[in-house]
């Protein structure tokens, strides 16, 4: 309560919060205002009129339509990639630091492995292999399974500093098992690092989206942001000037991917001094 | 004269959920050149704030109240903190900071630590004439100067980092030596070696007139002429060093010294005494006597009384039945 | 072996790292400790005290020599903790700031196999609260941090109080609290003696503490223990010279400290 309330103190979270909370809001309610289809209601690259305002796509489909479902599959995409690569982060990078030693040792071996290997490549190669079927829910997925390196590192530093700390011997005193030395006693602590984490998190796995879309090896199943600019990239909307075909996309994985950063910075400045104290 | 004057300073600070805490209330003395002031208190007695107020050093959420500090007849008031860090701190006021760890950048080597201090203030030099300099500085110390001056604090023990954090600090040839618990967070034999670097350099004539902080009334009683007592904001007791430590005239000084123990043959019988209770809590306004509630000889009207300093023979008391 | 001893070490060897940065931290101490004993550890930092204690807890192992507790080495750590328990030096650091001062006083009970009922343990908590006089109603729903230094230092030694160990360790719980509260601690550490004949392994820098409250006087100095005796004899007619310095580094009131 007193974090948000010194949260709230700062602008560059205002800001970012509420350009993140405006976006869930039109991805979640704008749906039930503007009506949404996905039936050819114009011709080919139609420009922008007062009723469609952003003008009609290479099928001749109402790209406001396109963009709010583009945008909820993004959000999908990122929350499911951030949660998952969080999740598996926060696991290896909290019990690796925690227990030091051998254990620590293969699980960095595992992480900086992960490091090295591109993981956007790999990330291609797994959606390239999937020619068919290829999912929303997979690419987001693969993406959470590829990316979660930067959790664990972050989480495993954390995890290492707390572990020499007295509340911690205490608790061994008072016979706590390791799970719960780790659920009560560490994760806690490294709760608002693991949040700062997951934002990064989100973000990269809608950027991540975006760019394997752009590159046609995108979700077959539906349309996302990153699938509307691999549309108009292929059409050549971008050479031809239409720039209704890909401006509006770009805007809007912008915006949310910026306000993410906002939130990530902005927090760090209120956290950070209370964890040097 | 005077070279360091206090005058009714009064500190406030604002916690996170914006209560002001009237942490320092009505402090006033002035100090000699050549004098050592030891100011003791327990921890939440405001002596911490003091040592930022004494300084001019207001960074919020730390504020003034009212009253004056002056050095050499200077005001150090209503200045910004990047004033009082270039035309205040090293020179004139110069501090030794408790814990050394946190004073020392931990990525750079002591030599480039003081050489910046240095540079900041004296123009015209080139690195090497301040490397010479610091050398011959650092060998007063007693210490095997190569070493730690090529050192990254964290190579060095915790004696030899205080030291070095005292060094820095004096490098300058400050007129007045601010201490904020230098010793506390070593171990006795450490502490020792500290405190004859301190005294090794008065002798010197490094600088000449200190104030001392500490929880420790045992260490002042060796290294302050003059002892103020601090208690709740207020400084409750003040006089020659001695005086007040054997022969303590307010009520508070009188509990402190009794929860004292020493390792003196045939003390083992002589029980310290603990003082039952908490100081006030100084968000709240405080009519009367501040240390009434824990005093074994309050009467009635303590409560009631603000109580002023008076002079009770050797010293100053803010005990209205003080003798 | 005499069955009233508890910890008995044998030329103890405890190191950390190898090669060029190995530290002896223990290092060839031999000594035991009688129920119902207070025994001092003192010395300065880096003497090894907080290890040797940390060796009676089970949390460090020698790496060569005996080291037993009731003629056995601390293999079952959940067994040893039931019987040995430990107060530390920053209170504040002690406690998991996330939950309320209560619920980690009643954690406590975790060491047990079978945790009593939920009424006894509520009932031991009160208990232990009001032996280091705080009323139970005073700490309902606080958190660690809305206490005092010398609250705090309280509480951990009412988690003692609450679990009624055989062995305290008590790792400087004084060096962090002030004079008025040192004296209220070391009251609450005889009570835990007197009444409950606890023994109590206390860590300190500062010989004239430990000449308070002990039985007897461990002096250490790098990883050794150079003198071991009653109180009166160490500082009266101290044999060490690290004694010797220890007391002198002492700033006393009635002796001379450092000439000026």
């Amino acid at each position: 309560m007193k974090l948000l309330k010194n949260l709230l103190k700062s602008p560059m979270f205002v800001i970012g919060a509420s350009l993140f909370l405006l976006t869930l809001l039109i991805a979640l309610v704008g749906p039930l205002f503007y009506k949404i289809t996905m039936a050819r209601v114009g011709a080919q690259y139609d420009a922008p009129t007062a009723k469609f305002i952003l003008g009609m796509d290479d099928l001749g489909r109402d790209y406001v339509s396109l963009l709010l479902l583009g945008l909820r599959s993004s959000l999908f995409v990122g929350f499911l990639a951030g949660v998952i690569a969080t999740t598996i982060g926060t696991l290896i990078g909290i019990y690796g630091g925690f227990r030091g030693g051998v254990v620590d040792d293969i699980l960095n071996m595992v992480t900086n492995l992960f490091v090295v290997i591109p993981s956007f490549v790999v990330l291609i190669l797994i959606s390239a292999s999937f020619s068919e079927g290829r999912s929303l829910t997979l690419i987001g997925v693969i993406i959470g399974m590829t990316t979660w390196t930067w959790s664990a590192r972050a989480v495993r530093a954390q995890s290492a500093a707390l572990k020499s700390k007295d509340h911690i011997s205490l608790a061994k005193l008072n016979g706590d098992n390791t799970l719960r030395v780790l659920l009560i006693h560490i994760l806690p602590y490294i709760f608002s690092y693991v949040f700062m984490v997951f934002i990064l998190q989100v973000s990269s796995g809608i950027l991540s989206e975006a760019a394997i879309s752009m590159i046609g090896l995108g979700p077959m199943d539906t349309v996302s942001l990153g699938t509307i600019l691999n549309q108009a990239k292929n059409t050549g909307a971008l050479g031809d000037g239409i720039w209704w075909a890909f401006i509006p996309a770009t805007v809007v994985i912008t915006l949310i991917v910026f306000a993410l950063y906002l939130i990530n910075t902005s927090m760090e400045g209120v956290f950070n001094p209370r964890l040097r104290k | 004269m005077a070279i360091f004057e206090v005058d009714k300073l009064s500190l406030h600070y604002l916690t996170r959920f914006g209560q002001k805490i009237h942490a320092v209330t009505d402090v006033s003395f002035n100090m000699e050149q050549g004098e050592i002031l030891g100011i003791a208190g327990e921890s939440g007695c405001g002596k911490s704030t003091l040592v930022n107020g004494l300084m001019g050093l207001f960074i919020p959420p730390l504020y003034p109240t009212s009253g004056d500090v002056r050095v050499g007849g200077e005001s150090l008031m209503n200045r910004t903190p990047e004033d009082v860090r270039a035309n205040i701190l090293s020179r004139k006021v110069s501090m030794i900071p408790q814990g050394a760890f946190n004073a020392l950048n931990p990525t750079r080597k002591v030599k480039d630590i003081a050489a910046d201090v240095m540079a900041a203030h004296i123009k015209g030099v080139d690195k090497k004439q301040i490397y010479e300099r610091l050398k011959e500085r650092f060998d007063l110390f007693g210490m095997d100067t190569n070493k730690v001056l090529n050192s990254h604090p964290i190579q060095l023990t915790a004696g030899e980092r205080q030291r070095s954090v005292i060094g820095i600090s004096t490098l300058l040839n400050p007129q007045m030596v601010i201490a904020d618990e230098p010793t506390s967070a070593l171990d006795v034999t450490t502490q020792k070696v500290v405190i004859k670097m301190i005294f090794d350099l008065l002798e010197k004539g490094i600088f000449s007139t200190m104030i001392f902080i500490t929880h420790e009334l045992p260490l002042l009683r060796h290294v302050a002429n003059n002892i103020a007592i601090m208690y709740a904001g207020e400084i409750v007791e003040k006089g020659a060093a001695e005086q007040v430590v054997f022969d303590p005239r307010h009520p508070y000084t009188k509990a402190l010294m009794g929860a004292m123990l020493s390792a003196e043959p045939g003390q083992k019988q002589r029980k310290p005494t603990a003082i039952e209770g908490a100081p006030p809590n100084l968000a709240n306004p405080i009519t009367g006597c501040r240390f009434a509630e824990r005093c074994p000889q309050a009467k009635p009207e303590c409560k009631r009384n603000k109580q002023e300093i008076r002079i009770v023979g050797d010293r100053q008391v803010r005990c209205d039945y003080a003798e | 072996m005499r069955n009233d001893v508890l910890f008995e070490a044998k030329n103890s060897v405890c190191t950390f790292g190898h090669g060029k940065k190995l530290v002896r931290a223990v290092d060839d101490v031999s000594f035991d400790i009688k129920d119902g004993e207070i025994v001092s550890l003192v010395g300065g930092s880096g003497c090894g005290k907080s290890v040797l204690a940390k060796m009676m807890l089970g949390l460090h192992h020698p790496n060569t020599g005996e080291f037993t507790y009731k003629g056995a080495p601390i293999t079952d750590y959940a067994v040893h903790w039931r019987e040995v328990q430990a107060v530390f030096q920053d209170p504040f650091s002690c406690f998991n700031q996330f939950f309320t001062i209560r619920s980690q006083l009643k954690a406590a009970f975790g060491i047990y196999r079978e945790k009593p009922s939920n009424s006894e343990m509520e009932e031991r908590v009160d208990q232990a609260l009001l032996a280091v006089n705080v009323k139970p109603s005073e700490l309902e729903g606080k958190y660690p941090f809305e206490l005092s230094g010398g609250q705090m230092q309280r509480m951990l030694l009412a988690r003692i109080f609450v679990l009624k160990p055989k062995v305290l360790i008590a790792d400087e719980p004084t060096s962090m609290v002030d004079a008025c509260v040192r004296a209220n601690i070391l009251d609450y550490l005889m009570k835990l003696k007197e009444e409950l004949s606890m023994t109590i392994i206390f860590i300190t820098h500062d010989i004239g503490l430990a000449y308070y409250v002990s039985d007897r006087l461990f002096i250490m100095h790098k990883g050794k223990i150079v003198e071991q005796g009653a109180p009166d004899d160490v500082t009266l007619r101290p044999k060490s010279e690290h004694t010797i310095q220890l007391l002198e580094d002492i700033p006393e009131i009635h002796k001379e400290w450092i000439k000026r």
